[in-house]
């Protein structure tokens, strides 16, 4: 396991936490990514930003391993992902699963746990207590015998992500936890999220709203299908930067917020 | 620590379905005995064992399938078990055992070609399920027509397979059954949690190192397993109902999957023996389709009946719901053109209340009046004593709602569920509740 990185220290440079090389993948013809580099340090929030189909999720599962690549490696901490699984902590976009899916919202966090377990063993005690932990983690303790299909989505997604911190993992991948959930829940999820970020853990965020992206993450992917930009927030949020990302159009929608975001 | 121990009302009733199916069962036979003089022969009774244990099984499998909306999983397996029998009976003869490694074979090609064009192409997984089912059954049954040609005694009754027959079954094929039977309960306990995973997040699955391929493959090679064993019973056409039937049935009643799992099983095991008994009386009773009739009248009993998901149960909700909510908005309408008016006691025209809730004024007045909380005045409605005291506890209710929203967080006052409806006082703590009275309003407060 990794020491966490002295962050108050800048001379000291942490670990790279992820290092994606060449990698490339193409689900028809087309490449979805296509010769993505990327190094993220430790303990940096990331925003992985870019227009629809720009193959934001498709990094993140490529990355895990969830889709077959065309080409590159994926390194966690320098090792491949079939050695670092208990590195990583993975929520997948909230639509993915059935939330008719007769079952409780205790029980779908513990299967955060399962892959810790292995194969035939089952989850007990201790895992129940881990559980409760991070069921309070995220507000939801009142309801851990809930039934899932009774959730809303703000609940959904907050089951999803104590499923994820359950996991204890170093670098975390969140597909696009901020889809459809009002704004307070929005504010519960970023305040979690900056929480782990101070316990040192690495996490990555596929993000939409351009609006937020300079306040929420330090560091930041512009992705279109190849990496536009990778960097520090201050250093890569720019207007030329998201030009390149999203067409011309992208500045007229946002030529305030972007003077800001480039002064800033 | 405590073990909980408590059983919840939805626990109980699952549990008291269970019980009653089981004791039905038990007293299916002394009941038919005594009711209809009907004889338990030797032969009955193993065919209704058979049909049970084949019901179970099946039961706890197809819950699988029912829950990753894989229902035709089964109907394509088992329509492609055809050729393999007719293919085994061309080879081996009348062999039973042939037949059924037969049957396995083709069927397990059928899923491998199903899950190769589902991994190479974009086809969805029914539309690749649909096609499969109907190659390999025209297969087979281009091979069977083409085997009754054949000038030889020994094919007559392979068209059972198509439908099922239960005479045809004997004690060593319970004895099989039960014993794979066994093997098939074993590995679905052991893989609990793996099934369980896969069956709701495979992605999640797959991130945490769990080789869902491998996983998936296992739960339908023993469906496949099932299937198979099940193809004398209720035959390709009907299998798949056998394997879904229990599930969707035992899917109304609860909420977990453990008892789901179970209770499909006690539903499978019903369906399977009673309908064998049933087609055991007389052969011109095909078994197949008895097994699913009765399958489908738990599945009919089921939707209509279960709590919560039954379309009664959804029915009278709606109805009790229409006239709890007249009631209410009812007090509320005349409240307030009350007080719109200066007095709390002031009357409301009839036409004029009748008019702001035209659909259920009926219901409303008829309830207010019957609970004395309204009374008749000229051509209008008055409030009683006791409706004025009914309507300024709602109105101070949803007050102190609107305060919690507003002031819940600075107060900080413990997180609770905001349901309008109850009453505040009963989900707030006492001292959290003086704090939000202190911040109403003097004409609101008591």
């Amino acid at each position: 396991m990794p020491d966490q990185a002295d962050r108050s220290d800048p001379q000291e440079s942490p670990p790279i936490a992820l290092s994606v090389d060449d990698l490339t993948v193409a689900y028809q013809e087309k490449p979805a990514i296509w010769d993505i580099d990327l190094d993220v340090p430790e303990g940096v929030l990331m925003g992985i930003v870019g227009p629809n189909g720009a193959g934001k999720s498709t990094l993140i599962k490529a990355a895990l391993n969830l889709i077959p690549r065309a080409a590159g490696t994926v390194m966690f901490y320098g090792a491949p992902y079939e050695q670092a699984r208990s590195l990583v902590g993975y929520v997948p976009q909230r639509g993915s699963v059935d939330w008719d899916f007769p079952t409780t919202v205790l029980d779908v966090v513990t299967m955060g746990l399962y892959g810790k377990l292995g194969w035939f063993r089952r989850p007990g005690k201790r895992e129940r207590e881990l559980a409760l932990h991070a069921l309070e983690q995220v507000g939801l303790v009142d309801f851990l015998d809930r039934q899932i299909s009774q959730l809303s989505g703000g609940q959904q997604q907050r089951t999803f992500l104590a499923r994820a911190l359950v996991q204890d993992a170093q670098i975390y991948f969140m597909d696009e936890p901020f889809a459809a959930v009002d704004a307070v829940t929005e504010n519960a999820i970023v305040y979690i999220l900056q929480a782990l970020n101070k316990r040192g853990k690495t996490v990555l965020v596929v993000h939409h709203d351009l609006q937020t992206v300079a306040h929420y993450f330090d560091w930041l992917t512009l992705l279109n299908v190849e990496v536009i930009a990778a960097g520090p927030t201050a250093a890569v949020f720019t207007a030329e930067n998201l030009r390149r990302t999203y067409g011309g159009r992208v500045t007229n929608l946002n030529g305030g917020l972007l003077a800001g975001a480039a002064g800033g | 620590m405590v073990a909980r121990l408590t059983l919840s009302a939805a626990d109980k009733r699952v549990w008291s379905i269970i019980g009653g199916i089981v004791l039905l069962g038990a007293l299916f036979i002394p009941l038919s005995q005594l009711l209809f003089d009907m004889r338990f022969t030797y032969t009955v009774r193993v065919v209704a064992l058979g049909g049970a244990v084949l019901g179970l099984l099946s039961g706890v499998l197809g819950s699988f399938a029912v829950l990753r909306q894989e229902s035709l999983l089964g109907d394509a397996l088992s329509h492609a078990a055809l050729p393999g029998v007719a293919i085994a009976f061309l080879l081996a003869g009348r062999e039973l055992s042939w037949l059924l490694i037969g049957a396995g074979i083709a069927s397990w090609l059928g899923l491998r070609f199903l899950s190769a064009i589902l991994h190479t192409t974009r086809l969805k997984q029914h539309t690749a399920m649909g096609i499969v089912l109907v190659a390999w059954f025209a297969a087979g049954i281009a091979l069977l027509t083409y085997i009754q040609s054949i000038p030889d005694a020994s094919q007559a009754g392979l068209d059972h397979f198509i439908f099922g027959q239960a005479a045809a079954i004997i004690e060593s094929d319970v004895t099989l059954v039960s014993a794979v039977g066994i093997f098939v309960l074993l590995t679905v306990a052991l893989l609990w949690k793996e099934f369980k995973l896969v069956a709701f997040d495979p992605e999640f699955a797959g991130a945490n190192g769990y080789r869902i391929g491998l996983i998936n493959a296992l739960l339908s090679t023993l469906i496949v397993v099932a299937v198979v064993l099940g193809l004398q019973l209720a035959g390709v056409i009907l299998m798949a109902g056998m394997l879904i039937a229990p599930g969707i049935a035992a899917r109304q009643w609860t909420q977990s999957l453990d008892q789901m799992v179970i209770l499909a099983a006690v539903f499978g095991a019903f369906a399977g023996a009673v309908g064998a008994v049933v087609s055991a009386l007389d052969s011109d009773i095909p078994t197949g389709p008895m097994i699913i009739v009765v399958s489908f009248l738990l599945v009919l009993f089921s939707i209509t009946l279960a709590p919560g998901r039954g379309l009664l149960w959804s029915r009278l909700r709606q109805r009790a719901n229409r006239r709890r909510f007249a009631a209410i908005n009812t007090l509320r309408d005349l409240y307030r053109y009350a007080l719109s008016h200066g007095a709390e006691d002031y009357p409301a025209p009839d036409d004029f209340i009748r008019g702001v809730r035209a659909s259920s004024i009926e219901s409303g007045l008829r309830q207010l009046r019957a609970a004395g909380h309204i009374m008749e005045a000229g051509a209008g409605w008055r409030l009683t004593e006791s409706g004025i005291a009914q309507a300024r506890r709602d109105r101070r209710n949803q007050s102190l709602w609107d305060l919690y929203r507003l002031h819940g967080d600075e107060l900080s006052l413990p997180a609770i569920q905001e349901d309008r409806q109850l009453d505040i006082a009963a989900v707030l703590p006492a001292a959290a509740l003086e704090l939000l009275e202190s911040k109403l309003k003097p004409n609101e407060s008591l």
